[in-house]
């Protein structure tokens, strides 16, 4: 991998109907990197393929792929090639067709387009089925005559729009490292847009967390795990105890009524900050010589380990480990220093609570389940009234 | 095949009943005809009598401008059903009905009002007056008979055709252009193929009806142009001569048989791998 920007995006704002899908979005790509979009949807992750790709363009700001300007370069004049959702196979065409395409609309000869083809069904393991109808493929070997047909033309740059959601569980695992085989093995720059966050960690060089068209972090994934910039970023990625919390002073840190060493510095005396702590990071001891005390209220065994609730002043920690609890149980948490990790306030600071619910979903049902059950209480109540 | 349950053979008893009243037995009725002479004597004579020149010209223009009137439509069509499937959703219901706004109304009032229109003193020439043209003879021109036939029988082309192309996955189109087709390559390798099939119908949809059509070419010929429809209904309705009628309509039918067979062939070979 060298440094040099093979794609820049400047400044860049998209809007649908009205509503800002980009806003303002900078991003470089460096040659041969294998780069993920990672968001939910309606990030703007997809967008931002689309302009790459040309399939849109930027309503502001500009496309750059290497020193050229590519705003107003339609999608069939640009050397980036897409891998679909849906993959998007030619239906009419078999499998040799389908990845000869684009070859054939470049007019090469048929040798050389024979010689390719062959070259590149042998590459993604489909060389028996040259002449087999796209139809009568199963998903795996749809995607994979989708790579083949993108690879084919030798891009610069591949893009990749969620291409193993359609896949199931084990299937999507063996992809992901064939597509890291194939990226390595090739040096061609990946852009891969993602939601899951596991598949965005397993694969990239870099990943791009992105939410409300806008970029939350950019980094390695070992950086976006363990240094997220906000609240978002640790909730999305992971799961992450996110606390209120403020900085005393250097390497002093307190949150839930205890003052607490970590690595962390270089903010204002006691600045309110918010402070996440990842699940596995946290020992369950016995109270007396925990730092905080809280009960089990829930237990979950997941095989490797288990998840236990701990409720500590009303507010409910989730902790990964392989020593049980037993619910009810009042335990102490021990937290090491370098497991504590520190951000600045953000706009999404509190909007990630605790482990109360799992969901923001499950949470509104709650609270509309409660309401609905006092309305209907009150409801019975008149009907008594009524009676009487 | 799986074997059909009582209960599915009731479901289609009406129908097949339907069906063997006024369909099947017709046929044998109009076979009957063909073959036997005014006293019901067995004769090949009506067969023979449709090679006299008056209905080899008539059969002749019902082919000629059945085919025009069915290649105007395609080139109309096709473009304008592209363009719709490509709209937003409400836009394609707004067209969609206005598409099928003329279907709703009787082909007769259809007809007799554009015959009021072409007329020597109608819309038409009344408007080339006021520019200083001066007045054509619309009606009874072979222009106006095809042009009959494709007002009437546009929509059947329209709607198969945009049918088939509003299935095309978007994706597969910015496939085509993420591989280097532009415009004119991704007509002729995707949208072209992939539309095929609402081609054919649509083709069939417009030629069937306009070859075997009587009243079209009746008002808007002004009765210069007989086509094979108005030499069934002159033999039946005029001449009282049922046989040489039924004559008629069996070799209509057979060459419509035919054509639809030709059409069938050509599609298949695009047909297959299409929809499995």
């Amino acid at each position: 991998m060298n440094q040099k920007n093979i794609i820049e995006l400047k400044d860049i704002t998209v809007r649908f109907d009205g509503e800002t899908v980009l806003d303002h979005l900078n991003l470089s790509i460096r040659d041969g990197e294998f780069v993920t979009l990672l968001g939910s949807s309606g990030c703007g992750k997809t967008t931002t393929l689309r302009i790459i790709a040309g399939f849109l363009e930027p309503d502001e700001g500009e496309v750059f792929f290497g020193e050229k300007n590519m705003n107003g370069v339609p999608a069939h004049k640009r050397e980036v090639n897409t891998i679909f959702q849906r993959y998007a196979l030619f239906p009419h065409y078999n499998v040799f067709d389908n990845v000869a395409y684009g070859l054939k609309v470049r007019h090469l000869p048929k040798a050389e387009i024979e010689q390719r083809v062959h070259e590149m069904l042998r590459l993604v393991n489909l060389e028996g089925f040259a002449k087999r109808s796209v139809a009568k493929l199963s998903g795996g070997q749809q995607q994979r005559v989708a790579i083949a047909r993108a690879l084919v033309l030798k891009p610069k740059v591949l893009l990749l729009d969620e291409p193993l959601s359609a896949l199931d569980a084990k299937l999507r695992k063996d992809m992901q490292v064939e597509l890291r085989n194939i990226q390595q093995a090739t040096g061609i720059t990946f852009i891969f847009v993602t939601h899951d966050q596991e598949e965005a960690l397993s694969m990239s060089d870099t990943v791009v967390v992105m939410n409300e068209g806008h970029i939350q972090q950019i980094g390695s994934p070992e950086d976006i795990y363990n240094e997220p910039q906000n609240a978002f970023v640790a909730d999305f990625i992971g799961e992450s105890n996110i606390l209120d919390g403020v900085m005393k002073e250097d390497y002093k840190a307190s949150f839930s009524g205890h003052t607490f060493r970590c690595v962390d510095k270089g903010f204002e005396p006691n600045e309110p900050v918010d402070i996440v702590v990842r699940p596995e990071d946290v020992d369950i001891v016995p109270a007396e010589k925990g730092m905080l005390k809280g009960i089990v209220t829930s237990i979950t065994f997941l095989g490797v380990h288990y998840e236990i609730i701990v409720d500590i002043g009303g507010f409910k920690w989730m902790i990964q480990t392989t020593d049980s609890a037993a619910m009810g149980d009042t335990v102490g948490l021990s937290i090491d220093p370098d497991a504590i990790h520190v951000m600045k306030k953000s706009k999404y600071s509190g909007l990630y609570g605790d482990y109360s619910t799992f969901s923001d979903e499950m949470e509104e049902m709650n609270q509309m389940s409660e309401e609905l059950a006092e309305e209907y209480a009150g409801e019975l109540a008149e009907e008594k009234e009524d009676e009487e | 095949m799986k074997k059909r349950s009582l209960l599915q053979r009731l479901i289609g008893a009406p129908y097949v009943l339907w069906a063997a009243i006024f369909i099947v037995v017709p046929l044998f009725i109009v076979a009957y005809y063909t073959f036997t002479d005014a006293d019901g004597g067995l004769t090949l004579e009506n067969l023979k009598s449709l090679t006299e020149a008056e209905y080899r010209k008539s059969f002749r223009l019902s082919i000629l401008y059945s085919l025009a009137a069915t290649v105007i439509s395609l080139v109309i069509a096709y473009p304008f059903a592209y363009v719709m499937s490509r709209k937003r959703e409400r836009t394609q219901k707004i067209m969609m009905v206005l598409v099928m706004l003329p279907l709703w109304m009787s082909l007769l009032i259809l007809t007799y009002s554009w015959m009021n229109i072409l007329e020597r003193n109608g819309l038409v020439n009344n408007l080339l007056t006021s520019l200083g043209v001066k007045r054509l003879n619309l009606i009874g021109t072979p222009g106006a008979v095809i042009f009959g036939m494709v007002y009437n029988y546009i929509p059947y082309m329209i709607l198969p055709i945009y049918s088939v192309m509003s299935k095309i996955d978007p994706s597969v189109l910015e496939a085509a252009e993420d591989l280097g087709s532009g415009g004119v390559s991704k007509l002729y390798r995707i949208i072209l193929p992939l539309s095929m099939p609402g081609v054919v119908s649509g083709i069939t949809m417009v030629f069937v009806p306009s070859v075997s059509t009587f009243y079209i070419s009746q008002k808007l010929g002004d009765g210069k142009i007989l086509l094979i429809g108005d030499m069934i209904e002159r033999q039946i309705q005029a001449q009282n001569n049922y046989n040489v009628g039924a004559a008629l309509s069996l070799v209509l039918m057979v060459l419509i048989v035919l054509s639809m067979a030709l059409m069938k062939l050509f599609a298949g070979e695009t047909d297959d791998n299409l929809y499995v």
